[in-house]
């Protein structure tokens, strides 16, 4: 099979190929190192690790020569430079990790290799996972390889979102067959969406965080981006789990994701929440929501129109929950365990010119508005109302799930958009995920899956919500609606064909 | 909620971040326009209702009291930026 052959794969035709000797792995990689080589201008890679993977496929070729394949033998994919990787530096895309070579491996990704996985290299983020552009990463910003075919965007380039903006741009370019993100307010789905990619968020606790550089730990959670619905669900299947290590993941058994694919979404209650209707919605945006619940419809499924009242709340309840926990996570970074050092004339100015030169100005201004909310006299009026708050919002999520079993919503409130756009603004940078974060805060399951394009040319996705630990359903949901959109656009820049 | 430089110089201490004097005017606008945004969350009404602690509601596990690993030293020490006689190496903080 010439390359390009092999780049446009899905990660299940691959594992099929690969069993049947079609090719091998190490053919596979190849195939995909040399496209991301071609392809280097994206910036989807902070580190690509062409030695690592090339003796990982052949490891695993060995295991397939011996029947001894695992979920994801041979299958090269990107990781997000948030997984602790060990002996493959590790940045969070912060200039304040520089230097730092992780003496182990988070769980997410041990449990990846297990299953036989390649790593291609350590996939481009904003910093510490703060953004929806990837355009605060100390090593530049990624560049979506979708481009607009007519309208004022044309001929610019444009954000792949964020934060698992390299993580998306990689899968969509086809330089990598899958990507493992993290998404604590929307950082995989999101991303996904602009780039025309499926991503999913599973259930707070059903990935391990062990070896995940913390942002948010109440919110933070490992998911795959890929270009399939199936593809999701191999994924997941091998990296959810419980672990020891992490006492938020939950000890309950990982369905055969795959196998529940075949789940039938008959009589099955798609809700449609009327509060993310907001008034300033694309009209094509809202057209391609209501064609996905016709899908959905005609698929069998029934369409209830439900209420989530404090949907326009959780935003904001998000922008305390997450600098505060992100203010005390990152109070390690001080210069003498790990990372960067400004040594100063004592420890105190140490810490200071170390935090100042290393974080960068989304980093910084998070953590002052965590520091802020977290201090003397604003705790009770600020962190925990957002408390409460979100003891809210998740009850809102409870009482609508009585009604139906799954969500269906727009992912993002428009399409990609020029690199450069909305850097002044944190607030309207802050408003791309206002329809992820509400299930973030309430913990659930969500998935964003391609749907169609908009006039400029360029993908819009929509969102699944589902019930917590329901990911097998969700899934299967998703599937359906993959079907009947019958997404198959590709971007500009993804190899030969 | 309006944010000034004076406010912004206190919590930039107690976040250990050296804010350059021309930076801390932007930054208190920045930081008092997004608190202003946040402000609307006064609105929900909250009298009866806990503080989340739990997204899932789960029983924390529990597990045997026991030592299981350790021993790796060197391994804490690899990324430090200054090392002696397996410590970290700090500024004076004792005169």
């Amino acid at each position: 099979m010439a390359d390009y052959e092999l780049t446009d794969l899905t990660i299940a035709a691959a594992r099929t190929g690969l069993r049947n000797r079609d090719f091998s792995s190490v053919e596979l990689v190849q195939a995909h190192i040399d496209a991301g080589e071609a392809a280097r201008d994206l910036n989807a890679y902070i580190t690509p690790t062409p030695e690592r993977a090339q003796t990982m496929a052949a490891a695993a070729d060995a295991a397939l020569a011996s029947d001894e394949a695992g979920m994801l033998t041979g299958i090269p994919i990107a990781v997000k430079d948030l997984f602790c990787t060990q002996g493959v530096a590790t940045t969070a895309a912060s200039h304040i990790l520089e230097g730092f070579i992780p003496p182990y491996e988070s769980s997410v990704t041990a449990n990846l290799w297990r299953q036989g996985g390649v790593m291609l290299g350590k996939a481009n983020l904003d910093e510490f996972a703060m953004g929806s552009a990837n355009v605060t990463s100390y090593y530049g910003t990624v560049t979506n390889p979708w481009q607009a075919t007519s309208g004022p965007l044309k001929g610019k380039d444009l954000v792949p979102g964020g934060s698992s903006g390299g993580s998306a741009s990689a899968v969509a370019s086809r330089i990598a067959m899958g990507a493992v993100g993290t998404d604590t307010g929307g950082s995989i789905r999101q991303p996904a969406s602009f780039c025309g990619v499926v991503g999913m968020k599973p259930t707070y606790g059903r990935c391990s965080r062990w070896g995940t550089i913390a942002f948010a730990s109440s919110l933070d959670q490992a998911g795959p981006l890929t270009r399939s619905v199936e593809d999701a669900a191999i994924m997941l299947g091998a990296m959810a789990g419980h672990d020891p290590k992490d006492s938020t993941s939950v000890d309950i058994d990982v369905p055969d994701y795959q196998a529940g694919l075949r789940a039938s979404v008959k009589g099955l209650k798609v809700g449609i929440p009327k509060e993310y209707r907001v008034d300033d919605m694309p009209p094509e945006i809202d057209a391609l929501w209501q064609a996905g619940a016709e899908w959905l419809r005609q698929a069998g499924a029934e369409i209830v129109e439900i209420s989530l009242p404090l949907t326009k709340y959780a935003l904001p309840c998000y922008y305390i929950v997450a600098p505060a926990e992100a203010s005390s996570n990152l109070a390690r970074y001080d210069g003498i365990r790990y990372g960067l050092r400004v040594d100063g004339k004592d420890l105190v100015d140490t810490y200071e010119g170390t935090r100042a030169a290393g974080f960068g100005d989304e980093v910084q201004r998070r953590i002052m508005i965590g520091t802020y909310v977290l201090s003397s006299g604003y705790y009770d009026a600020y962190y925990l109302k957002a408390q409460k708050v979100r003891t809210r919002i998740a009850e809102d999520f409870r009482a609508v799930f009585t009604e139906c079993d799954v969500l269906l919503t727009p992912t993002a409130p428009s399409s990609a958009f020029a690199i450069g756009e909305k850097m002044d603004d944190p607030i309207a940078m802050y408003l791309n995920d206002i329809f992820t974060v509400p299930a973030s805060m309430a913990g659930l399951p969500a998935l964003s899956l391609p749907a169609g394009l908009d006039a400029q040319g360029l993908p819009l996705g929509l969102q699944l919500i589902g019930q917590a630990f329901d990911e097998a359903r969700l899934l299967s949901v998703a599937q359906s609606l993959e079907t009947a959109a019958a997404f198959d656009k590709r971007p500009i820049r993804s190899g030969a064909a | 909620m309006s944010i000034d430089r004076a406010a912004v110089t206190h919590i930039a201490r107690l976040a250990r971040l050296r804010i350059t004097e021309s930076d801390k005017e932007k930054l208190a606008g920045e930081l008092s326009d997004i608190m202003n945004w946040i402000e609307q969350l006064q609105e929900v009404e909250t009298a009866t209702t806990q503080p989340m602690s739990s997204v899932i509601e789960m029983a924390l596990k529990m597990r045997p009291d026991i030592v299981d690993d350790g021993g790796k030293a060197d391994d804490v020490l690899a990324n430090a930026s200054e090392t002696a006689d397996g410590h970290y190496v700090t500024n004076k903080v004792i005169e």
